[in-house]
């Protein structure tokens, strides 16, 4: 098994503020928006952007949620280990509101379908736009493309990606396994 | 662990521990989704129950309903009454007839004990046990332990008086066999002609008097009186029985503590129960009405997680 740094913790945070920076420019004072993260991992890179945009741009008040999209995957049943579910935390109606989803990586597209789905349950958005911090080419099974992301790779099919956050793994990296 | 140890649900007997916990966990996220502005998830939909109701129920079959639909499932509903079951046929060719029009899951209540180990050997859906005469209803102890867990934060160490009917009560067995996995202290009070013969070998002490019962209990599980399932008197009259073991205010109100009452229903009024006790804050009994629901979702969807999709 190799593994190959892709980012280390110093990109990893002038990426960030450059996602929000974007995020910014597009939605200033976040009146109308609110910011999904799609569990598990995409918590981690959604918590980030949230303290980055309250902190350090003085935005006080964002509408921040957390959705789990376990029960709306279309391979239920299908797969060899059972997957467990996550917590849903979404106190807003998300009706006419921008949505933006936060996962951190972009793969085959049948996460971010699940969630499209999911979000239905609290109302129906106005605009959904994805973020995500690594974007795998030529990987997608769905026409599903981000509006913001970190960085862009070119990743074989049996190569994964691998996020690290502080909070969690001790560093923030994002390593390249060949398994 | 991510999934159960149990092929069907037929008994809290047949569970572990870590299968209660799971379910427990999967019931939080489907609470959750049952407080949604839309209250449905998408995971059953090529999954197809058929509830067969071969005795009398209100809540639990609109909960099993609910909760199926909930999930996305196809659902059809039988009851004896209107069925050729009244024409001379048997469990097993009813269960086999509705299975060859592709049912996955059967949700079983009958009046027969064993009733649901039985189809279990003999079909192959899934079969949850909805109530099997005075023997168990699983799903009911189920959402009873979850109703003390989110009421005192857990189960263990809690002390709980089961009150009543307790040899005709299928609730009460089930109960016994929830409450000890967990490790929680049990006593169970009523008529000692209500109580069975060796109920003590399954860990619960008999307390015969209900005010000191109550004394003792952080919880206390009232149970109706089953007249439709007593061939003889076994107390000399309902007024005795209500005053000797029906929880009123007055009562409770001595109490030193604040003790959390429940009730599985159907209540009768003024028997077990009076009614400003029911009705009172200390009362979960809606509140286990409406986890029957996520936790009957929980069940269903860890069971159908074990059907392979062909």
């Amino acid at each position: 098994m190799s593994k190959k740094s892709l980012l280390n913790s110093k990109e990893i945070h002038i990426i960030l503020h450059r996602l929000a920076c974007q995020l910014i420019e597009k939605h200033n004072s976040f009146e109308n928006t609110v910011l999904i993260g799609i569990q598990p991992r995409g918590v981690h890179l959604a918590n980030r952007l949230v303290s980055i945009l309250q902190d350090e741009y003085n935005i006080p008040t964002i509408k921040y949620g957390l959705l789990d999209i376990t029960f709306f995957r279309d391979d239920f049943r299908i797969r060899q280990e059972p997957i467990e579910a996550n917590k849903t935390h979404i106190d807003f109606i998300v009706e006419n509101k921008n949505v933006v989803f936060i996962d951190d990586v972009l793969f085959s597209g049948r996460s971010i379908r699940a969630a499209l789905t999911a979000i239905q349950s609290f109302g129906r958005p106005e605009e959904i736009e994805l973020l995500v911090l690594i974007d795998r080419r030529f990987s997608r099974h769905l026409p599903i493309q981000p509006n913001y992301r970190g960085r862009q790779v070119d990743v074989i099919n049996k190569e994964k990606v691998i996020v690290q956050w502080k909070e969690n793994e001790g560093k923030d990296a994002v390593y390249i396994i060949n398994k | 662990m991510n999934q159960l140890s149990v092929q069907h649900l037929l008994g809290i007997k047949h569970l572990n521990k870590n299968d209660i916990e799971l379910i427990f966990k999967t019931a939080d996220h489907f609470k959750e989704v049952i407080n949604r502005p839309i209250k449905k998830v998408p995971s059953l939909r090529d999954i197809t129950i058929a509830n067969l109701f071969f005795e009398n129920s209100t809540r639990t079959k609109l909960s099993f309903e609910l909760a199926e639909k909930r999930l996305s499932a196809d659902v059809i509903n039988f009851s004896s009454s209107q069925s050729s079951v009244k024409k001379g046929e048997t469990l097993i060719d009813t269960a086999n007839n509705i299975l060859s029009m592709k049912v996955d899951i059967i949700v079983m209540r009958h009046p027969n004990v064993g009733a649901c180990d039985f189809l279990a050997k003999h079909v192959t859906a899934k079969i949850v046990n909805a109530g099997d005469g005075t023997h168990e209803h699983p799903t009911q102890a189920l959402l009873d332990s979850y109703s003390i867990r989110e009421k005192l934060g857990s189960v263990a160490g809690k002390k709980v008086v089961i009150v009543g009917d307790v040899m005709h009560s299928r609730v009460a067995l089930s109960n016994i066999y929830a409450l000890k996995l967990q490790g929680a202290e049990i006593k169970v009070c009523g008529p000692k002609t209500l109580i069975p013969k060796y109920i003590t070998s399954l860990g619960v002490e008999v307390c015969p008097n209900l005010n000191e019962a109550l004394h003792w209990c952080d919880v206390a599980n009232v149970l109706r009186v089953q007249n439709e399932r007593m061939d003889v008197n076994y107390f000399p009259s309902t007024r005795e029985y209500s005053q000797l073991f029906g929880i009123t205010k007055k009562i409770l109100d001595s109490l030193k503590k604040e003790i959390v009452i429940m009730h599985p229903g159907p209540i009768n009024r003024g028997v077990e129960i009076t009614s400003d006790v029911a009705d009172s804050s200390q009362s979960i009994i809606l509140n286990q009405v409406e986890n029957g629901v996520a936790i009957r979702m929980a069940v269903i969807y860890l069971l159908a997680q074990q059907i392979e999709r062909n």
